[in-house]
């Protein structure tokens, strides 16, 4: 089980039209905790606390497995929806379709995953700017890997 | 092709299983885990893993593309695929075979020969083996003339079905007309295939299958039978081997036929060629061919000492078979009970969970295939095979006694199991006195249903 990018910007509506200041959510090994605007706390945080996973073989190529920190809080991760090659651009040589600085709506798309020559595009799900690029073109990504950070619109 | 680094399509029991023997090769593993299995055992136990999807099998462990995307990905030079899931989808090992990714398998032809019913009764017809008196049937007309042939009762198998599915007994050969078109209807609905056979209903069954290793080239050998009658509801839940209370000339030839049927395919890798023993007439009959490894597999390495799965990796690398026939030995008896997280007193319900404890036998002659260690989750997602305790001895007798104290020396707590209802059957005179039929474990259900709920 999982949530898309989708899901918590859903929750966050939520959360805003409710009378509560804060709410956690701990579903398979995810949680995600998030808390109103002026409350102390930073918002929203999603953590997958699945166990670190083992270091990998020297032989192996190497793949990131999960990201670097974000540089600031309340920041939204667009997840790798599947397993697959991910491309920052819609050819080779083109330009990416973001950059850190783009605007982005939840349609917009952000990247491509190929799956033995099948292409799926990936869409930011939530508007805002795209803030940090981390999952390298034409490197395989695991499911649920982090592609982009984005600092959702308020 | 030399097979540095295996890609292991599968969770569970069996992906330890497989990494074990991995490590004894050393070679390197590369785990293919959903999004709920990426704390288990096998994940600790591989190299690496990599996720592959989220927790629903039909998102992750049943995507061809997806499982060879990822040996790509790893550079993985292999696809243990294991049981279940996609072990014996064509579609995987022709990808693989697209892809040059050596899957740790029979070829995708070899599959498709032996996953469509009527085809696979074929091939055991060309080659010689006994099948069920029956046949397909196209139309009512065909469907009642064989039926005279065969007699009542019979039973209307569907092409697609298997594992007890799609099958429908009929007792009075006035009701086959009607028995057809339903069957058929029935079929089409549940597996998109129409196509529907009969065959001769055996009153008194036992499920007894083949152990088969072929080079692919054309050599086979066998590592005995292994007797799977102890089921409910045509799920195995004790395996054993030899199969106890048939004559060694029966055994033989049945041993035999299995090896005929794999080396009319030029069977390439591991395959179990089931058959049905009539007991009341002493004859056997083809059911299936199984292209992969087993659940029960462990039964036949205790008694042989042949590692099935180093055995799948090296024909798989084109090295052909490590032993010849006359270097098979089996020596004395080995006995399996298959742990679920199930509630006996509740129709065998699943009970997924959380365990908290998880305490397993050790001890002369007995082995334990997990997934299982204190901490670990029985996700809600997948089968509830807990572990295999497996008992080997130099009689059956005593292997009976190693595995009962075994399951008594057993603790599993967090969520119930069918441990006490394994070390019942084993108590059971009729199951100790061996060689029981696949009515049987219905039958002590309904004497022990004070025991174990209705």
């Amino acid at each position: 089980m999982s949530l898309t990018s989708k899901d918590v910007a859903e929750i966050m509506r939520l959360l805003e039209a409710s009378g509560f200041d804060s709410l956690t959510l701990e579903m398979d090994g995810m949680k995600l905790a998030l808390n109103r605007s002026g409350a102390v706390e930073p918002v929203p945080e999603r953590r997958v606390s699945a166990p670190p996973p083992p270091s990998p073989p020297p032989q192996a190529p190497a793949v990131a497995n999960s990201a670097a920190a974000p540089s600031e809080a309340g920041l939204v991760e667009v997840a790798a929806p599947l397993l697959g090659v991910f491309y920052r651009t819609p050819k080779p040589g083109e330009p990416p379709f973001v950059e850190v600085g783009s605007r982005v709506q939840p349609e917009t798309v952000v990247g491509i995953i190929e799956v033995m020559k099948l292409m799926n595009s990936v869409s930011a799900g939530v508007a805002g700017e795209v803030v940090e690029v981390i999952a390298a073109s034409g490197a395989m990504v695991e499911y649920g890997q982090v592609l982009i950070r984005i600092r959702p619109e308020r | 092709m030399p097979i540095r680094r295996i890609l292991i399509a599968n969770r569970g029991e069996i992906a330890v299983r497989i990494i074990r023997t991995c490590r004894k090769l050393g070679l390197e593993t590369v785990l293919a885990a959903s999004e709920a299995d990426r704390g288990s055992l096998a994940a600790r136990m591989a190299d690496r893993t990599v996720c592959i999807g989220p927790a629903p099998a039909s998102l992750s462990y049943l995507q061809p593309r997806t499982i060879v995307q990822a040996a790509l990905g790893v550079e993985a030079d292999a696809i243990h695929p294991g049981y279940g899931f996609l072990s014996e989808r064509a579609d995987l090992a022709r990808l693989c075979e697209a892809e040059s990714v050596v899957f740790i398998g029979p070829t995708s032809a070899q599959i498709e020969a032996v996953g469509d019913k009527l085809k696979a009764r074929a091939e055991a017809t060309a080659a010689g083996v006994p099948t069920a008196p029956g046949g397909a049937v196209a139309d009512v007309e065909q469907a009642v003339e064989l039926g005279r042939v065969i007699g009542a009762p019979l039973l209307v198998k569907a092409v697609g079905g298997g594992g007890g599915r799609g099958m429908k007994r009929v007792d009075d050969l006035a009701d086959l007309p009607a028995a057809v078109s339903m069957a058929a209807a029935e079929a089409g609905a549940a597996f998109g295939d129409e196509r529907v056979y009969l065959e001769r209903f055996v009153a008194r069954g036992r499920h007894v299958e083949v152990q088969v290793l072929g080079d692919g080239a054309g050599e086979v050998i066998h590592l005995g039978e292994r007797d799977c009658s102890v089921q409910r509801r045509y799920q195995k839940l004790i395996e054993e081997t030899p199969a106890p209370g048939l004559s060694e000339a029966f055994r033989a030839e049945i041993r035999e036929a299995g090896m005929r049927y794999a080396k009319r395919l030029a069977y390439r890798g591991a395959g179990t060629v089931e058959f049905l023993v009539d007991v009341d007439r002493q004859e056997f009959y083809f059911l299936e061919m199984n292209a992969r490894i087993q659940v029960e597999h462990p039964v036949t390495e205790e008694v042989t000492g042949v590692d099935l799965v180093a055995e799948q990796i090296a024909v798989a690398e084109g090295k052909g078979l490590s032993l010849r026939q006359e270097d098979v030995k089996a020596l004395g008896c080995a006995v399996e009970c298959r742990i679920n997280a199930e509630d006996p007193a509740r129709d065998f319900r699943p009970t997924p969970g959380a365990v908290r404890l998880a305490e397993w036998p050790s001890g002369e002659g007995l082995r334990v295939d997990t997934h299982i260690d204190a901490g670990a989750t029985a996700p809600p997602f997948y089968d509830s095979l807990l572990a295999k305790v497996i008992a080997h001895g130099p009689d059956r007798a005593t292997a009976l006694a190693r595995l009962a104290d075994g399951l008594r020396r057993t603790r599993i707590d967090g969520v119930p199991t069918n441990i006490g209802f394994h070390l019942a059957v084993l108590d059971d005179p009729e199951f100790q006195a061996g060689g029981v039929d696949t009515g049987y474990l219905a039958r002590f259900l309904d004497r022990a249903r004070d025991q174990f709920g209705a």
